[in-house]
């Protein structure tokens, strides 16, 4: 066979690409490169995965009406695996070697600090966050980078929302006594506490009999599901998700764990409920993305567009990823530039008009966070839509609320 | 750390029933994978590290067997076998070309195995998690004995793990074959000198092995979620498992691997945020008095 490639072929084959070069050369200068960064690989793949699904759909979206200053888009995406070193590495190499000029770090909390150090130290990049909810990345003063931004949810918003239903759902049912029980790591902790600290303070009577704390991705939950059992708690709070939320579940039904407790917990998305095949009716929820929340046409359109291009609903981070790009829309068009710091004078402040907010619109605050994404509560119902009864959460209260939880953490 | 409830819990016949039943399916499905490694080794001198990847696959063929028959038998079955299958070719394809090698390249071997199956799983069944839900006949309430409460989904997953301790146990030391297994895991040279085919046995020894690891997957399909690099975790707990137990011991796999269950099921309770930092305090407290582990020869 090798024959076939005769020294004419290849010389011919060299000539040709050679003349071809100055075209490729000039067609990957005008296409903008955006680069974004994920856990695309393990136990918590969805994340990366539906993040990128959510984008691929606004890549098209934004090419088709012309990309951004005339050049089409196109993606550069890394698996960084969620480690903070690879993450730092893998955003520098972005930038640096594969000439991104926009990021989207679409990284877990633990690996977007690391991003948001290195968006700092280059200066001259803007980057979207889209799905840490660690509040600090943007609420501390010395954490915030100037060319940063969050898309996402941040834990304190959803803490104080999820408190003042949970609080109010506890005062009706008479439930005192609560479980705990979420992922062992920072997130897992310190939104658990920051869930309590806000629960506390609305219904001061409630008590915390017991906690468990299970490792990330660890197989089997049994013994934390019969501590609970043991402990006989009327309500169980829990902040575990994807494939550990969907064990947990399974687990449970097998000690019929769901009706000697009420359970509550913010991190029900559509992949885990396609999952849990007995899915227990009234598990009060949040709704991370739901189509019929809020209740709007355009809503469900891209909803149903996401289901149809996928084959499967969207995540949570799917939406938040695509307000990211939506914001980068309208930044540049205001800046009419890429420049990072043109680019933060426009974000900052800035309102969109975007399904998910719950008015219909997202503020980019002057914090680099957003305000307005709908925030929800209800409960689970085994069929679609899965969630039900949702109420929207008060966007004042919350505000006011996350004000004071700043001034005692000293961010402001 | 919380003596109080811990202390609580031991007192109550519902706290014990139910936490023991909790450690023992823990434990009974770690046996079954710790149970291949160990046997492998004892055999073979090879450490398997490659091991996570059959429960892994065994799960998956599950899943997409019960997709396909709606049978939960014959899901297990098809997973257990197609392991065993996947064993014999595993250690005749690549794990015989590194007998006596050196431990790095044996270890080099199992590790490409391991991201390149992580990889297939995630090409044929995505890189989401998937679960397999409980089989129409367990969907039952769970059993109340003493107080305490038994799934019976679980009493039937002790019950076959524990069947299969004994044939293993009966089998090794009752049976020809069994007897031909252990000779030549002292002395390979002899057993292949008296006649014995070593290769054919090398290679029943990797079919079994496997088949646990993949027997342990799909059983334990309906309740835990199946994602690409779920063998990690299970394999370093079996690992743990081997090493207490002694390398090459089933009975020492067996009584570790209850062990284990045990600290977790009442670890959880007096030490909720340091059950797994227990789990390492009781194994290098056991190597500290007995560094062959419970049940290992002196070497």
């Amino acid at each position: 066979m090798s024959g076939l490639v005769t020294r004419r072929t290849i010389l011919a084959g060299g000539t040709a690409s050679l003349l071809a070069a100055p075209w490729v050369a000039r067609a990957q200068a005008n296409t903008l490169k955006i680069g974004m960064q994920s856990i695309m690989s393990g136990p918590i793949a969805l994340l990366g995965t539906s993040s990128r699904n959510g984008l691929m759909m606004e890549q098209d979206r934004i090419n088709a009406a012309g990309g951004f200053l005339g050049r089409p888009i196109e993606f550069v995406i890394r698996d960084s695996k969620g480690q903070p070193q690879e993450a730092a590495r893998v955003a520098r190499e972005l930038v640096n070697s594969t000439g991104c000029e926009l990021l989207i770090d679409a990284e877990a909390s633990s690996a977007s600090f690391a991003v948001q150090e290195v968006v700092r130290d280059l200066g001259n990049i803007a980057c979207i966050h889209t799905n840490s909810e660690t509040s600090s990345l943007t609420a501390d003063p010395k954490i915030r980078a100037p060319t940063a931004f969050r898309v996402a949810r941040q834990g304190v918003h959803d803490a104080v929302a999820g408190s003042i239903h949970l609080a109010a759902y506890a005062d009706a049912k008479k439930l005192n006594k609560w479980a705990t029980c979420s992922p062992d790591y920072a997130y897992g902790r310190d939104t658990t506490a920051q869930y309590l600290q806000f629960f506390k303070q609305f219904k001061p009577d409630v008590e915390v009999i017991t906690d468990a704390w299970p490792k990330l991705g660890q197989p089997d939950f049994t013994e934390v599901i019969t501590k609970l059992i043991q402990a006989k708690p009327q309500a169980l709070f829990t902040l575990l998700y994807a494939g550990d939320l969907s064990a947990f579940v399974n687990q449970g039904n097998v000690y019929a764990l769901f009706s000697q407790m009420t359970v509550a917990t913010p991190n029900v998305d559509y992949p885990v409920l396609a999952a849990i095949k007995n899915l227990p009716a009234g598990i009060q929820s949040a709704t991370r993305y739901l189509e019929t929340f809020p209740d709007t046409p355009a809503n469900k359109e891209w909803g149903q567009a996401y289901l149809k291009r996928w084959n499967e609903r969207p995540t949570n981070w799917s939406w938040q990823n695509t307000v990211a790009m939506q914001f980068y829309e309208a930044a540049i068009k205001k800046a009419n530039s890429l420049d990072a710091k043109a680019l933060a004078a426009a974000l900052t402040g800035m309102k969109i008009n975007t399904p998910f907010g719950v008015d219909g619109t997202i503020t980019m605050r002057e914090d680099h966070t957003t305000i307005g994404y709908a925030i929800g509560w209800g409960q689970t119902t085994p069929k679609e839509p899965f969630i039900v009864d949702v109420k929207a959460a008060d966007w004042g209260k919350i505000i006011e609320l996350e004000t004071e939880w700043k001034k005692q953490q000293k961010y402001i | 750390m919380d003596l109080d409830a811990l202390g609580a819990c031991l007192t109550t016949s519902a706290c014990v029933v139910t936490q023991t039943t909790s450690g023992l399916i823990v434990g009974m499905l770690l046996f079954l994978v710790a149970a291949g490694v160990t046997l492998i080794f004892g055999v073979l001198k090879i450490v398997n590290f490659a091991h996570g990847t059959f429960y892994m696959l065994g799960g998956y063929v599950a899943y997409t067997a019960i997709g396909i028959t709606d049978s939960y038998a014959f899901a297990v079955l098809s997973g257990a076998l197609a392991m065993a299958l996947f064993g014999v070719l595993f250690e005749r394809v690549l794990i015989s070309r590194v007998y006596g090698s050196n431990v790095l390249m044996q270890l080099l071997v199992c590790y490409a195995v391991v991201l390149i199956f992580d990889d297939l799983v995630k090409i044929v069944w995505g890189p989401e998690f998937h679960a397999m839900g409980m089989p129409a006949a367990f969907q039952v309430p769970p059993l109340f004995i003493a107080g305490g409460v038994v799934p019976p989904f679980y009493a039937v997953l002790i019950g076959i793990a524990a069947l299969i301790a004994i044939v293993l146990g009966v089998g090794l030391s009752m049976t020809r074959l069994g007897k031909t297994v252990r000779a030549a895991a002292l002395n390979p040279q002899m057993v292949s000198a008296l006649g014995v085919n070593t290769t054919a046995l090398f290679a029943i020894v990797f079919a079994v092995g496997g088949g646990l690891a993949g027997l342990a997957g799909a059983l334990a399909a309906p309740v835990r979620s199946l994602s690409p690099g779920m063998g990690f975790s299970i394999l370093i707990e079996s690992f743990i498992v081997t090493v207490i137990g002694g390398m090459g011991s089933i009975a020492g796999a067996l009584v570790s691997a209850l062990l284990i269950g045990m600290v977790r099921g009442f670890g959880t309770i007096g030490f909720p945020k340091f059950t797994d930092g227990l789990i390492y305090i009781l194994m290098i407290a056991i190597l500290l008095l007995r560094p062959q582990g419970l049940f290992g020869r002196r070497s």
